[in-house]
């Protein structure tokens, strides 16, 4: 099979993450949609290494989601933290931080 | 005696030292203090003159280097040598005797005239510092350390013509003295670094030993600048506005103004000069101009004036222009200069003095038409005042005649219609004297009272005054009458002064006059002037309050418009540029930077706008710049 479909494959996934995270509110959703995007990168590494026939694209795979793992440790606590206090998770009502 | 020179000026200036740092601790004797310096400072000048006395001719110079002030040590053509030295010749003697007697004398009178004001020891310090500055002023054997008399005498008369500050117009012509004096103390301080530019030297010596070698335009340039600074000091012509207000000053001060110190110190520096004049025809006629222009200047505005000081100030700068005619008019004049500011020392002083008394018996009272039959109430200042009145409208013996008369003589031989025309001004002049001194004596002392209450509502009840004011009087009344007989005899005056100012060459007068035919024409001016004088006052009414005059009269009274001159010329202009010049540093430079400022500011303050605390605008803002980078790089490619 043609390894380029797994790069349109991992464009296609990283765009409907990118557009998750511009138009959905729901703090949980923006989130998913930022673990969809790192996936989509995953996934255009480890295609790569495997046209170029090297293994370092596959190592960059792992160590991004260690990374992306840890992330969703801090991110949900702060999720968490943000709806008991405001007793909301849309992203839009934590703006305060503004000019 | 010759080591005691510094103490002529330093006593003096220890007098004022103590009694300004020692603050009201000193206000018990401070007068005594002060007076008591000015005696001491005559008595070493008398011990100094009896040793000069006691030498022949040159030898009679005496020199005293106290220090090396600015040793500039190094190399160059002309190394920097600024000495504090005192140098005493004849010349300086005349002034030393000058300025401590009379000062002395005066000193004695503010006892009395200023015995009601509180601040009496602090107007003492400043006699006394007044003193100090111009007896540096004359004994300075180079011009550098004459520059810092000159200043010192700047800032005294600042301080005493202003001694009464509360009273605004009090400030605004002591301000108006400096300003004024300032213009030829700029014309002294350019002259002195001619002086160093061409000769390489401050001091008299080198100077006027040089001054035979230098081209004629330099000297000619140095004379100017040395005019300009005697214009200022001496109130001549045109700086002459600052004399008529500097009589807001208490009466003692305006008598050593006009008497002893500061207004002669020009015709000083001129005379002192004189190597430098000698040398620069053009620089001589110039000084001569403004002397004759002055002299009548000072003379119409003194005929004018119903204030009794204003009236003698306008005196004092007629007379001070005879001096400066005298002295432009070269060797043949320089004797008659000194002598007539020394006989003039001694009338003025009295007139003033006498002037002093009559307000201090009247409520201080200035003003003629208030005044009248005073005679008979005043008998002693009356006496001496009218002796002081004999002496300056120049009626013989008294002094005034035989130094005035001289200067005329002076003018008159200088020969060519510049001749004529400086002797007609000056003959003139001393009808125009004889008038407005007579009107001045008349209005106060004779004719019926025309006194008026006060602002209080006192009425004026006019004695004699104390006797520690009538005995300085009674001294300048008795020099009045006697100097001028005493210095004219067997030409003692001329013969003293000659080792200083080179042998005096015989004046040759224009033919159809001779002196005895002259001195009758210039009597028969005085008598002429007394004449009008005594028909318009004497025989009529003096009305209260001054009629409305002619033109000249109504331009006299306003100084001949000195003083509007001075504001269209200088003073508006002046106002205008600095106007301009505030206004465009405003709008022009300020407006410049704070629009750059207000422009920054404006465009960040909507530029901010874009941080709304949307995080989705962020990330939009974010995905956008990633997606323009990459299409970038791949347009690159392409």
């Amino acid at each position: 099979m043609n390894p380029e479909n797994y790069l349109f494959l991992s464009a296609l996934l990283f765009t409907i993450g990118a557009f998750g995270v511009l138009i959905r509110r729901n703090a949980i959703v923006v989130f998913m949609c930022v673990e969809l995007m790192l996936n989509a990168v995953n996934l255009s590494l480890v295609t790569f290494s495997r046209m170029h026939g090297d293994l370092t694209g596959q190592v960059i795979a792992f160590f991004t989601m260690v990374v992306a793992a840890a992330e969703v440790v801090v991110g949900l606590a702060i999720i968490v933290s943000v709806f008991r206090t405001r007793r909301s998770a849309s992203v839009d009502d934590a703006n305060l931080l503004k000019y | 005696m010759q080591s005691f020179i510094w103490l002529v000026p330093g006593l003096p200036l220890f007098g004022a030292a103590v009694l300004l740092l020692g603050g009201k601790r000193t206000n018990a004797w401070g007068h005594l203090l002060g007076c008591l310096t000015a005696l001491g400072s005559f008595a070493i000048g008398a011990g100094l003159f009896f040793t000069m006395l006691g030498k022949h001719g040159a030898e009679r110079s005496m020199h005293q280097h106290l220090y090396s002030w600015v040793p500039v040590p190094g190399t160059g053509q002309n190394p920097f040598q600024a000495d504090v030295a005192f140098q005493l010749d004849q010349l300086s003697m005349v002034f030393v005797l000058l300025i401590t007697g009379v000062g002395s004398l005066i000193h004695i009178y503010s006892i009395g005239y200023m015995s009601h004001d509180k601040e009496r020891r602090k107007f003492f310090s400043y006699l006394n510092l007044f003193l100090a500055a111009m007896l540096v002023l004359v004994l300075a054997d180079n011009y550098l350390l004459l520059y810092v008399g000159w200043e010192g005498v700047g800032l005294a008369s600042y301080l005493l013509i202003g001694f009464w500050q509360h009273k605004p117009s009090a400030a605004a012509a002591a301000k108006k003295a400096f300003i004024v004096n300032r213009v030829g103390d700029v014309g002294l301080s350019i002259a002195v670094m001619l002086m160093f530019v061409t000769f390489g030297s401050f001091s008299f010596g080198t100077v006027f030993g040089a001054a035979r070698g230098a081209t004629g335009g330099t000297l000619t340039a140095i004379g100017i600048m040395l005019l300009l600074a005697a214009c200022g000091k001496s109130a001549q012509f045109p700086l002459q506005t600052w004399l008529g207000d500097a009589m807001e000053g208490p009466t003692p001060v305006s008598a050593l103004i006009h008497a002893a110190t500061m207004v002669t110190a020009g015709v000083y520096l001129i005379v002192r000069s004189h190597a430098i004049f000698d040398m620069s025809p053009t620089a001589r006629l110039l000084v001569t101009i403004v002397g004759a222009i002055t002299l009548l200047l000072g003379a119409i505005i003194g005929c004018a004036k119903d204030d009794i000081k204003k009236g003698l100030a306008g005196s004092t700068m007629s007379q001070i222009g005879y001096m400066i005619l005298a002295a432009g008019l070269g060797p043949i004049g320089y004797a008659f200069a000194i002598m007539h500011l020394v006989t003039h020392g001694f009338f003025k002083a009295g007139l003033f003095l006498g002037a002093g008394s009559v307000m201090h018996g009247m409520n201080d009272e200035v003003d003629m038409r208030r005044y009248g039959g005073l005679r008979k109430y005043m008998p002693v200042t009356f006496g001496t005042f009218f002796l002081g009145y004999l002496a300056i409208i120049g009626c013989p013996p008294f002094s005034g005649y035989f130094s005035k008369d001289k200067i005329i003589e002076a003018a008159f031989s200088k020969g060519g219609t510049s001749g004529w025309i400086l002797g007609g001004a000056a003959l003139l002049g001393a009808l125009i004297t004889a008038f407005y001194m007579t009107r001045m004596v008349i209005m106060t002392f004779f004719g019926e009272k025309r006194w008026a209450q006060d602002a209080e509502g006192h009425e004026p009840h006019p004695h004699e005054s104390p006797s520690n004011m009538v005995l300085p009087m009674l001294v300048l009344a008795v020099g009045s009458v006697g100097a001028g007989f005493l210095f004219n005899l067997n030409d003692a005056f001329v013969n003293w002064l000659e080792p200083v100012t080179g042998p005096r060459p015989e004046g040759k007068l224009p033919s159809g006059l001779n002196s005895t035919t002259l001195s009758a024409v210039i009597l028969v001016a005085v008598a002429v002037g007394v004449g009008i004088a005594v028909l318009q006052y004497g025989t009529r009414k003096v009305p209260a309050v001054a009629p409305r005059g002619s033109i000249i009269t109504v331009a006299a009274r306003k100084d001949l418009y000195g003083d509007a001159f001075n504001e269209a010329a200088l003073m508006r202009p002046g106002q205008y540029l600095t106007r301009t010049l505030v206004y465009t540093d405003n709008r022009g430079v300020d407006g410049a930077i704070n629009g750059l400022a207000a422009l920054v500011g404006g465009t960040s303050g909507r530029l901010r706008r874009l941080q709304n605390g949307f995080v989705r605008s962020y990330a939009l803002s974010m995905f956008g710049g990633a997606a323009a980078l990459v299409a970038a790089i791949l347009f690159a490619k392409l």
